[in-house]
């Protein structure tokens, strides 16, 4: 019944019990523990990830009206393990004049970006590795190491279209930091906390709910951070070959991509945490942290599938879009955001109207948008059509 | 020796020795890497400072934010970069003598000092700390003036950073 | 634990390593390096003193962030001159930029 209620500390006594009767120092042993529990952790995201290349393809298979893989195990379930060999055995090359240091520092900085985000997800109560109290603010640090790992294997390729895939990549992700973080702040100033499990614990209503724009943008925010369509600048073949990870080959290559993929998963996981209250579902939570566990695994998995959607059914925007899209209209409309968040908060704090009064501004700021959107459009058009005759007349 | 002694002891290798590559290395973009492991060990002394806002705000600002502007300009003046040339120019041992002297005399002023040994005073366990920096940053009595003050500042460079970078296209 | 003066001393070491950074180096994107180097010593002593002295109050970490906007303001500015002066001049050693001199 103990494991039931705490799985984790449960395991943990009964370990360093066994531990230390051999004889060995307690410090020795818990560090020992930790470290053990680490290695399982990091083992699970990893498993987890060689699942999420099959899903990732049987998704994409279906969305593009294919079967996908099916031919190694049942529904083709062992088709990663297969693609994991081929990729070990491809050869291993380092370009010439690379710079060989940089060059295989980058792939392990991407996965690390990814895994460092493990450390504050809150599967459960008792199922979290760290409680960190400024756990949003280390969501934002850990992507800036992403970016720098961008940087890094565009600079150590040493060849062009690798240093203008990172060049636009970072470019990116820079700009949609900015939303993302105004976006994490309006959450921030709901829950009045900054770590992961204070966010969660203040979800008596989940938060989308509260912010439906803030969703949104951070939703589109994330999914440029991820770097996967619309936003998939560096992968425009046309272009820029591959972007950023043109020259990567074999198991490095898979680093980078692995990385994308739990990156997308562990971001499905960050939106069930701050927008769909984590591992609450309807009270099903109090039967057990495992339970919670599930259902956190189990939002994740649905808000991976989200971003996946959103990757196969919009086309890729133009950098110069890409870049508008961000610094006009999303930046803008998210600092109006959280300043309406934090002004309608106070003005309804402790009232049952709260959560009605700031649902009903996020429609009222959703409608001024979609008129603003509008009449920008239509001024556009007809400037174009104003210069239409003109350049016609030329022509004759 | 303690745990955390051995710890800080590690950072400040870490530190010193990054910083002395960020000074000598003759390829300007490794300068600037090592010059982010640098700032992760600084990273690491604010969390044992029990600074964890600070910690995180580091790398947030300077690894996510400076470095990359430092990187991509460093990219964008490639010509100096390929330079095989000494990185030192022909003063570098006056140069070196100014910092051994401005060492010492920070250490000589320090070890006069007679809080020199001083151990941190535990803090109290219900103190949150962000809290209390949230609310230092907006309460007028506090520092309200020197926040709106530096926001001010960051826009001002921002606009005269555009404008002087930016290249003039009607000559 | 950790005396203060091990902090001390680790900034002052740090603050020197920069100030030889901007006295000796002759890129002038590595100057800056080098005085990124000296205003993270000043921040390593603000959040020290503030951890040793006067952890009841806050105003050492506010000074360490006021700091960090005027490190960012300063990147910013002095990268863009150095770009400018690349376009104009095509060098930025530092020892070369000698017009103003007669």
């Amino acid at each position: 019944m103990e494991f039931w209620k705490d799985p984790i500390n449960t395991i943990f006594a009964s370990l360093l019990k066994s531990f230390t009767s051999g004889g060995m120092s307690e410090v020795l042993a818990t560090i020992l523990i930790w470290l053990i529990g680490i290695l399982l952790f990091v083992t699970f995201a990893m498993v987890l990830d060689i699942f999420l290349v099959w899903i990732e393809r049987k998704v994409v298979a279906r969305f593009q009206d294919r079967l996908g893989p099916n031919r190694i195990g049942p529904f083709g379930i062992f088709q990663p393990f297969a693609d994991i060999v081929k990729l070990l055995i491809k050869e291993d090359i380092t370009p010439v004049g690379a710079d060989v240091i940089l060059f295989n520092l980058a792939p392990i900085f991407s996965m690390m970006s990814v895994l460092l985000l493990w450390a504050i997800m809150p599967f459960a109560p008792l199922m979290v590795g760290v409680d960190l109290n400024v756990g949003m603010l280390y969501l934002v640090a850990a992507g800036s190491i992403g970016t720098l790992s961008v940087i890094m294997a565009g600079w150590a390729s040493n060849n062009k279209y690798a240093t203008m895939g990172a060049f636009r990549t970072v470019a990116q992700m820079i700009s949609y930091e900015i939303p993302m973080v105004a976006a994490i702040l309006v959450i921030t100033v709901l829950a009045g906390s900054m770590g992961a499990v204070g966010i969660v614990e203040a979800q008596e209503i989940p938060f989308i709910f509260y912010a439906p724009l803030t969703f949104i943008i951070f939703l589109i925010s994330a999914i440029a951070e991820l770097g996967r369509s619309p936003f998939d600048l560096n992968e425009a073949e046309s272009e820029i070959v591959a972007g950023f990870h043109t020259e990567y080959t074999g198991m490095k290559f898979g680093l980078f991509y692995a990385g994308e993929l739990l990156h997308s998963f562990t971001f499905g996981g960050f939106i069930a945490l701050l927008f769909f209250g984590g591992h609450r579902f309807f009270g099903l939570e109090e039967l057990g942290p495992i339970v919670g566990a599930l259902i956190f695994i189990g939002k994740a998995l649905f808000f991976y599938w989200v971003i996946m959607w959103v990757k196969y059914t919009v086309p890729r925007i133009r950098i110069d879009h890409m870049l508008a899209f961000n610094w006009k209209f999303l930046t803008p409309l998210a600092f109006i955001l959280l300043m309406v968040t934090a002004l309608v908060g106070r003005l309804f704090l402790e009232s049952n109207w709260l959560v009605p009064a700031l649902f009903l501004s996020n429609i009222l700021i959703a409608w001024l948008t979609v008129e603003y959107l509008k009449s920008h459009a239509r001024k556009e058009r007809e400037k174009e059509e104003a210069l239409k005759p003109s350049a016609q007349m030329t022509q004759h | 020796m303690q745990i955390t002694q051995i710890l800080f002891l590690i950072f400040a290798a870490i530190i010193l020795g990054s910083a002395f590559k960020v000074v000598t290395t003759k390829k300007m973009i490794h300068a600037a890497f090592w010059l982010i492991v640098t700032l992760f060990g600084v990273a690491a002394l604010y969390a044992m400072l029990n600074a964890g806002f600070m910690a995180m705000v580091q790398i947030v600002v300077y690894v996510g934010a400076i470095t990359i502007l430092f990187i991509f300009a460093i990219m964008l003046t490639r010509k100096e970069l390929l330079d095989s040339a000494a990185p030192l120019n022909k003063n570098w041992t006056v140069a070196a003598l100014f910092a051994l002297l401005s060492f010492s005399g920070l250490f000589t002023l320090l070890n006069n000092w007679r809080g020199f040994a001083n151990t941190a005073p535990e803090l109290s366990a219900d103190m949150d700390t962000i809290t209390e920096l949230g609310t230092a940053l907006v309460t007028p009595n506090a520092y309200l003036l020197p926040f709106e003050v530096a926001s001010v500042l960051l826009l001002a460079a921002l606009i005269g950073a555009v404008y002087v970078a930016n290249e003039a296209k009607s000559e | 634990m950790i005396p203060i003066s091990w902090y001390l001393i680790l900034a002052a070491a740090l603050f020197s390593i920069g100030l030889f950074g901007v006295l000796a180096r002759k890129n002038a994107v590595a100057i800056l390096l080098g005085v990124e180097l000296m205003l993270n010593a000043v921040n390593i002593n603000l959040v020290t003193f503030w951890r040793y002295n006067a952890p009841e109050t806050v105003t050492g970490q506010v000074f360490a962030i006021i700091v960090f906007a005027v490190a960012a303001a300063e990147v910013a500015v002095g990268l863009a001159l150095i770009i400018s002066i690349y376009r104009n001049r095509n060098t930025i050693v530092a020892d070369d930029l000698d017009m103003m001199k007669w």
